[in-house]
């Protein structure tokens, strides 16, 4: 361990022994549920990401009820305060002034009513005029059944809304005879249409294989009802979780929209989280908000090859409108692929993404991410590189600053598309499928070129984030396929005959809808020792991969760019800069 | 005029023909008594309480090995942890999940139980005493995982 790391687990220690007032408040609360608790003093370093939202230990899942309130932001999230599994959860919470430094507060919801005493899951928060923030959440019940409560702050003038209190008029819906109580949960942020005085919210369901976004309507947030229809369902994907609906601007291309908006040039956005397959997927379209409907219009499949939010470890994905600042802001969480064991030796599990605002792509047809600007708070020691042309076999170090703790933007140039391999689309058009068949090591003709992230010096162990250009004969414009690729990403595996018992290194890949026109393309990554989230043509594509290194770690990981093209691609501008630990990251948590 | 009686087959049947291993998914569900009245969910729980014991039996088995071939020390000190892994965290997380509705975390756990087994084999290279128990646990990994799945 490092001296560093070693100075911070010991401050560490020192912070726990002040702030612990040796209550655990969860004791005669849960059931006697096995856990293997690890004591904060032997949380392994290793993997951990420096700049990622994060609590000390232990497992974390959805992220919950992202909000701003008198200027500080909350965050809540699904934990588990007693293991490194999914299970016992309750809401933890944490604030922020600037969404890059965060405290942790007690947590804010825990089972402790007849109508949530088996799980407090997921929720939203809406801002109600009269009220303030409402949170909506599932509860489980003794009997097993997923049902919708609603959470007040019990002092509205506490910026930090430390306590929540749960009225007994709860729950707010139950499963009818037509739902699936099983399969009955996530409620939305509400959205309020001035015409008829109501709040909407959703619910998500499914009925057989069918995924059902329910809708409820109330006029004083407490009192719903079932609307006719479901705001809309789709057959075949399965149950759909964690939906999220919202406006986005046609023309503005700068600012978020409220969800409550309902003027001129706006499309909305209906994502849901897919629980067979364990993606997201989201639909552009039109919300006729006095009939009442939502149709997608039709541009992008509405069903499993939709588009996503990310199109690799990015699940249970929430976004809040960020009043102060007029941006939608979106916040994902991403799972641990290494064993159980690993997570239960290592100590914790789950990292929450970096949180990327939302804006309409000016194309109209896609939706475009980016990191917060806040976070480029965190870059120190910058290095450069211009100019650097690329031939192919060629790759080139990235030096002088800290490969595994790293934010790197690159422009590059390709120059002309001739050599551009034919894209057949007979054999597949599905990008995993193209990204799994030509890896980053396999030639061709415009590209593989990209970062190679992780690395060992002499690619023992390496993760690429790559493009490779096909030319489509059918519209004559070029198909970029954007792969971030973890199978070679750790000399770690199992022996196991069965390939589902391998150690989980996939690939994730998606096109990126950019017509290459001058040539260039740009890539940014941020890389946090076992994250590494990708960002192509300015945030058109992105994919999130986890990674677990054994080699490539800590100071002996390196950063390259690449090309193994026959085309020379010319890196034109890379910026790559340190990035530094957040002064405040949860210590003191539970 | 022949009537023909055709017989749709159990529950159990029925179920077990949607996995990789009808025989070993029949043989299981039908030595519990539960097994005849329980729906997709409560078969689903019976594997994994199945699951369960033969954690126990390996972890009991891997105890007796230590006096029996010191040798292998480091190797069953690895299975321990994997396999008080499946029994302390997969076996909980994926019986709380089934239980309450939330299928995907319990496919998470069964699957674990599997790469456990596979990781606590594959630190004998090629010489292990415990083969059959990891094979067992691989196999009732993969038809349980295969019923959880129809949760989904």
């Amino acid at each position: 361990m490092s001296a560093s790391k070693l100075v911070s687990v010991l401050l560490l220690i020192v912070l726990i022994n002040i702030s612990n007032n040796g209550v655990d408040a969860f004791h005669k609360i849960f059931k006697k549920l096995q856990s293997q608790s690890t004591s904060l003093d032997s949380v392994s370093p290793l993997h951990r990401t420096a700049y990622h939202f994060q609590p000390p230990r232990h497992w974390i899942n959805d992220p919950n009820a992202p909000m701003l309130y008198k200027g500080i932001y909350h965050l809540f999230y699904q934990y588990n305060p007693k293991g490194a599994v999914w299970g016992n959860i309750v809401w933890a919470h944490s604030v922020s002034k600037d969404l890059i430094n965060w405290e942790a507060l007690e947590p804010a919801i825990y089972p402790s009513k007849w109508f949530d005493i088996n799980g407090t899951w997921s929720g939203s928060s809406t801002h109600v005029p009269g009220k303030g923030p409402v949170i909506l959440y599932t509860g489980i019940t003794e009997n097993q059944t997923q049902i919708q409560n609603y959470a007040i702050p019990q002092d509205l003038s506490d910026p930090y809304l430390k306590t929540w209190i749960k009225p007994d008029d709860n729950p707010i819906v139950k499963p009818d005879h037509g739902e699936n109580g099983s399969a009955f949960r996530d409620p939305t942020t509400a959205w309020f249409n001035k015409k008829d005085g109501y709040w909407r919210m959703l619910v998500g369901s499914k009925k057989k294989h069918r995924g059902i976004a329910y809708m409820y309507k109330s006029r004083d947030f407490k009192k719903w009802v079932k609307t006719k229809r479901p705001i809309h369902s789709r057959k075949k994907t399965g149950m759909w979780e964690c939906p999220d609906f919202f406006p986005v601007s046609v023309t503005d291309k700068k600012n978020g929209l409220d969800f409550s908006y309902d003027g001129p040039n706006a499309k909305h956005v209906l994502k849901v989280s897919l629980d067979l397959t364990r993606y997201e997927y989201y639909t552009l379209g039109k919300y006729d908000t006095k009939k009442d409907r939502y149709r997608p219009d039709g541009n992008t499949p509405d069903g499993w090859d939709g588009l996503r939010f990310d199109y690799g470890n990015f699940y249970a994905s929430k976004t809040f409108f960020d009043d102060k600042k007029k941006r939608r802001i979106l916040w994902g969480w991403a799972n641990e692929s290494d064993t159980v064991e690993d997570d239960t030796l290592k100590g914790w599990a789950g990292v929450q993404l970096i949180p990327r605002t939302i804006l309409l792509d000016y194309s109209g047809k896609q939706l475009v991410f980016w990191p917060i600007e806040e976070i480029e708070s965190l870059r120190g020691k910058n290095v450069q590189m211009t100019n650097q042309k690329m031939e192919m076999g060629q790759r080139f170090e990235v030096q002088g600053i800290t490969p595994a703790q790293v934010d790197v933007d690159v422009t590059f140039n390709v120059g002309s598309l001739e050599k551009a391999e034919k894209f057949d689309a007979s054999f597949t058009t599905k990008p995993l499928e193209l990204c799994n068949l030509k890896g980053s090591n396999v030639t061709g003709g415009v590209g593989p070129f990209g970062l190679i992230t992780l690395a060992t010096s002499d690619l023992e162990e390496y993760t690429p984030v790559f493009f490779r250009v096909f030319k489509d004969a059918s519209t004559n414009k070029p198909k970029v396929l954007m792969c971030s690729d973890a199978k070679p990403s750790s000399l770690k595996t199992d022996t196991g005959s069965d390939a589902k018992q391998r150690m989980y290194k996939p690939s994730f890949a998606g096109f990126v809808d950019v017509d290459l026109a001058d040539g260039k393309i740009s890539l940014r990554s941020l890389i946090d020792h076992s994250v590494v989230e990708s960002f192509g043509a300015k945030g058109k594509t992105v994919i999130t991969s986890r990674v677990y290194p054994t080699k490539a770690v800590g100071e002996k990981a390196h950063l390259f760019v690449f090309n193994n093209g026959s085309q020379p691609v010319t890196v034109e501008s890379l910026n790559a800069w340190n990035m530094q630990k957040p002064l405040k990251m949860n210590q003191g948590a539970k | 005029m022949v009537t023909v009686m055709v017989s749709e087959g159990s529950i159990i049947e029925q179920t077990c023909k949607e996995t990789p291993d009808f025989n070993l998914c029949v043989s299981l569900l039908n030595s519990d008594p539960r097994g005849s009245s329980a729906d997709t969910s409560g078969l689903a729980l019976i594997l994994i309480d199945k699951i369960k014991g033969l954690t126990t039996k390996t972890l009991n088995e891997i105890n007796g090995l230590y006096k029996k071939r010191p040798e292998l020390k480091r190797a069953l000190d690895e299975c321990s942890r994997r396999y008080k892994t499946i029994l302390n965290a997969d076996v909980p997380e994926a019986i709380e999940a089934i239980s309450k509705g939330v299928p995907k975390f319990g496919e998470d756990g069964v699957i674990d139980a599997g790469v456990e087994a596979s990781v606590c084999e594959g630190g004998f290279k090629g010489k292990s005493p415990l083969t059959s128990l990891t094979k067992s646990m691989q196999k009732i990994s993969n038809v349980t995982r295969a019923i959880v799945r129809m949760l989904l």
